[in-house]
């Protein structure tokens, strides 16, 4: 990949990063730089789709310590929990047999799994020797008939986050739009049906299963989720949408964007987690489709489980009142978890503003007052300080700080990614009142607390000078 | 005498390889107040920290030089220079570990003289030890690259020496990238047993052996071997290693301190534990303890107890040669009989095994054999429990990554409460899957003959009885 390229991508219109200074997009610090590389986003982001082969072309080191460790969730096929790789040997690398084992790589996937289609990932040292990984692919595709899929995304192109857009630029010049989806059958309530995609929602724990009877109610075909529990024909029809939702702040902007420029397919962004929320992205579909009958409909499904969630979350709202959070999570889930927090009567007393945009901060003073402490320094150091300076009652971040939080005894709520609950939707909202009041109450944070009998006074809470 | 047969695929499926740089990684965080520094892109150490965080759950103090496309195409070596400093001057390690990756030794990087540029640039750092490795992704396994971290750690901090014996007491343990904190653990009380003083490199029995401390956080690792004690392994009086692996690291260290060294393939089953406890009361010169020798009899109790259920069952094995070898020997020693064997690399020290042959391949080529011959339990990492549960079978989790269950980590397998715990528990896998024996009906009973009388509500289904007496 050109390192022209690389900056287009890194320039994506839609995103308001673009328009304040960059500061997901710095260039990682050798000796001080934590999270993945482009790699690891390419294959987050399209991991989740099901019924491919996901094949790592590369020495072990890219696959061997990462597959199979994602918490999304597939309703049928497992084949996207098929460990493969090409686990490059020296001589491969060195006698430049990189291609050849990945074309013969590929058809024995093919022959022993029967993909839908084979997805292939490079990696840094395929990138650095130079294997065609494109060629490769074009050649199986002719043998097989069967899509084969380049996913140029190496580590050493940059973070994380540009993985994400590299992995949904390769959906979008080689997967979407070359097929049709089929027509949905009529429904039996007579009912219109609509066509929409979901762009980011991962479907981790299998939460968005919380969601979708709704659509369906609504008639809303989802006609692909890019990538939670999809299908790779699915992604191939997403251009027949009547609209896009970007849910998981602004990875994959750029599939959004360049869909509503070429297929005229209009998108918003929005979240699932929190009521207020969830109530939010449905008028949104319906504002957009611009059908009164659906606005009407989607009104009163609003109402029914809105009430319906407040009469379950009730009898949390009372052990959950006036606790204090301190909030650690980039981007979008920085607001958008604060009004689901603020819902359930707890107070916000910090949040991280790492990956916020302005736009984002501006949303988090209006939520939360200007006295909100907003938190940059992500370090665990700081963070706990914040903890403690800030009097919180637990900290809600990603799976990274789950052991800064433990370690220094304190509650602890993982909101990324890898978590085992799933908090979107109505009653996702009341797991995610259940798990803070467990974790709060637990009566394990007295015990650990509590010095040895035989001990001097001196409690936990010093930090080692390291 | 087993025969090696290397797996013959284009794709690796379901991996049972974790790359060298892990490896390598894993044995300086068995170090005090220690830092292992990957020099690749910022994903191979992201993935690592995950890898471990995981799998002892704890943080894990892991940094990279973070090269990007620049310094990937013009050079890494300032990358080097300035993770080097950054660390050296936050975080005031005492040892860090300067691992090389795929990406890194594909561009053909020099990391002695980056680490030279480093000492010129930056004398006022002299005092931190930069231990250099090289562990390209595409030679070797996690056990190959712990090793030789391990051979670059006594190469640099080991001086040379010609005082063996000066600290009577003290003996020297090279301890495999097969054994947990638990096994750490047990192996230092055992020698210990003996009134004789361990330096167990590296230590992760004690710094992942997960423990609360005052501090809150630390930005390196907590517990494991002093720089102190490593520097004086050449006054031990003898050096005990264990694992294959660890043989080269072995030769380095008796090159250079001319410690008489006694090497162990494993500390599982009866055999090892006897070979063991005999070498310590050789070095110490006193006799056993009788409460070790009690330990012994209970094994051996143990093993009459668990001959029915654990003799002549069918087990697939997949692990890093270390380990495969010492779950080998203990379940043959048993009777085992082990119908698969799959080693994701290849040491010489798979070929004396007393199996028919060792695959090197991957979890798939694990499946296939454990199908083929009707396997009857598992004993690998968590990447399996997916192939357990397609083969219906139960898995008994050994080896990284064990990220599914909780206390892997923690596990001791080595000595004889070790050992018996194992065969308890592999007894128990074995009676929970027992099947009970298809009755057998005569033509000469009636049809009703269990419609009669009320005995038919007092039969309760007894599962696994049969095999206990």
């Amino acid at each position: 990949m050109k390192a022209s390229e690389i900056q287009a991508l890194l320039d994506e219109p839609a995103c308001s990063h673009n328009k304040k200074e960059k500061s997901g997009c710095a260039k990682p610090k050798p000796g001080a730089t934590a999270g993945g590389c482009s790699f690891d986003g390419a294959q987050i982001a399209l991991l989740p789709i099901a019924d491919v082969a996901h094949i790592v072309h590369g020495p072990i080191a890219c696959a061997g310590s990462s597959w199979d460790n994602r918490g999304t969730r597939s309703s049928g096929a497992t084949l996207y929990r098929i460990g493969m790789t090409t686990d490059l040997s020296e001589t491969d690398v060195v006698m430049g047999r990189g291609e050849k084992r990945l074309f013969h790589a590929i058809k024995q996937a093919i022959d022993s799994y029967s993909p839908a289609a084979v997805f292939v990932y490079n990696t840094c040292v395929t990138a650095l020797i130079g294997d065609d990984v494109e060629a490769v692919c074009r050649a199986s595709t002719e043998r097989s008939g069967i899509p084969v899929v380049p996913v140029d995304a190496a580590g050493f192109y940059g973070t994380k986050n540009l993985g994400n857009r590299l992995a949904g630029e390769a959906m979008f010049k080689h997967v979407i739009g070359t097929a049709e989806p089929a027509p949905a059958a009529p429904r039996a309530d007579g009912l219109p049906t609509y066509d929409v995609n979901l762009i980011g929602e991962y479907n981790i724990a299998g939460e968005f299963w919380h969601v979708a009877p709704l659509f369906d109610e609504l008639g809303l075909r989802i006609l692909c989720t890019l990538s939670g529990d999809s299908r790779f024909h699915e992604v191939q029809t997403m251009h027949r949408a009547r609209v896009n939702m970007v849910v998981c702040a602004k990875a994959l902007l750029n599939v959004a964007r360049k869909m509503e420029d070429s297929f005229g397919i209009p998108f918003f962004e929005g979240s699932f987690y929190g009521v207020q929320d969830v109530s939010n992205a449905l008028r949104d579909f319906a504002r957009l489709i611009g059908d009164p009958d659906l606005t009407a409909r989607t009104e009163a499904v609003i109402a029914r489980e809105e009430a319906r969630a407040h009469a379950a979350l009730e009898p949390w709202r009372a052990r959950l009142k006036d606790k204090r959070v301190l909030l650690y999570t980039g981007g979008v889930k920085s607001w958008s978890i604060v009004s689901a927090l603020q819902d359930l009567g707890l107070k916000v007393v910090a949040t991280g503003t790492n990956k916020s945009t302005e736009e984002d901060k501006a949303r988090i003073r209006e939520l939360m007052g200007e006295e909100t402490k907003m938190i940059t320094d992500g370090s665990p150091k700081a963070l706990l300080a914040t903890y403690h300076e800030y009097q919180a009652d637990i900290l809600i971040a990603g799976g990274r700080n789950l052991y800064t939080a433990l370690k220094a005894r304190i509650p602890f709520l993982d909101i990324n990614q890898e978590r085992e609950f799933g908090y979107a939707g109505y009653s996702g909202m009341v797991e995610l009142a259940r798990q803070l009041a467990l974790s709060m109450e637990s009566p394990v944070w007295q015990a650990v607390r509590k010095p040895a009998p035989w001990a001097k006074q001196s409690g936990p809470g010093s930090v080692l000078a390291a | 005498m087993a025969e090696i047969v290397q797996s013959k695929k284009a794709l690796a499926v379901n991996p049972l390889k974790v790359s060298q740089p892990i490896g390598a990684s894993l044995a300086f965080l068995g170090l005090a107040r220690s830092l292992p520094l990957m020099h690749g892109s910022q994903g191979c150490t992201a993935f690592g920290k995950v890898f471990f965080v995981r799998h002892f759950r704890e943080p894990i103090p892991l940094q990279t030089t973070a090269m990007d496309q620049v310094s990937t195409i013009m050079g890494a070596d300032e990358n080097i220079i300035e993770a080097l400093r950054t660390l050296s001057d936050k975080s005031k390690p005492d040892i860090i570990g300067l691992v090389t990756t795929g990406l890194s030794e594909t561009q053909g990087t020099d990391i002695r003289r980056a680490l030279r540029d480093f000492r010129t640039a930056h004398p006022e750092f002299a005092h931190v030890a930069v231990v250099p490795v090289n562990t390209p992704d595409y030679v070797g396994c996690l056990e190959s690259g712990y090793a030789l971290a391990i051979e670059s750690l006594i190469e640099t901090l080991v001086p040379e020496s010609n005082c063996v014996g000066k600290r009577p007491k003290q003996v020297n343990v090279l301890a495999s990238a097969m054994l947990t904190p638990g096994d750490i653990e047990a192996i230092k009380e055992w020698v210990e047993a003996f009134g004789l003083r361990p330096i167990v490199v590296p230590d992760i029995g004690d710094s992942l052996d997960g423990h609360l401390v005052e501090a809150e956080t630390s930005s390196l690792t907590l517990g494991g071997t002093p720089r102190s004690e490593i520097e004086i392994m050449g006054e031990s009086t003898a050096s005990l290693v264990v694992g294959p692996s660890l043989n080269k690291a072995a030769d380095i260290l008796k090159k250079r301190t001319g410690v008489p060294d006694y090497r162990f393939a494993g500390l599982l089953g009866l055999d090892d534990c006897d070979a063991f406890t005999q070498a310590l009361a050789e070095i110490s010169g006193k006799p056993v303890p009788a409460k070790v020798e009690r330990h012994r009899a209970q094994l051996q109790d143990a093993m009459v107890d668990c001959h029915f259920m654990v003799g002549f069952a069918r087990v697939a094995l997949a692990a890093d040669p270390d380990l495969l070898g010492m779950q080998v020997r203990f379940l043959t020693g048993m009777g085992a009989e082990v119908v698969s064997a799959v080693s994701p690399h290849k040491h010489e020290s798979l070929a004396s095994l007393p199996i028919e042959k060792v695959v090197i391949g991957d979890l798939e080529d694990m499946e296939k054999q454990a199908r083929a011959a009707d396997a009857q339990f598992i004993i690998a990492n968590s990447h399996a429990a997916e192939t357990a549960h397609r083969l219906g079978l139960p898995l008994l989790r050994a080896g990284f990554p064990q990220y599914d269950h909780v206390g892997g980590y923690a596990r001791t397998w080595v000595g004889y409460r070790g050992t018996r715990q194992a065969l308890f528990d592999l007894a128990n896998l074995m009676l929970g899957q027992h099947h009970e024996l298809e009755p057998y009906r005569s033509i000469y009973w009636a049809a009703d003959r269990d419609e009669l009388g009320a005995g038919k509500q007092h039969v309760l289904s007894s599962s696994a009885t049969g095999l206990v007496h």
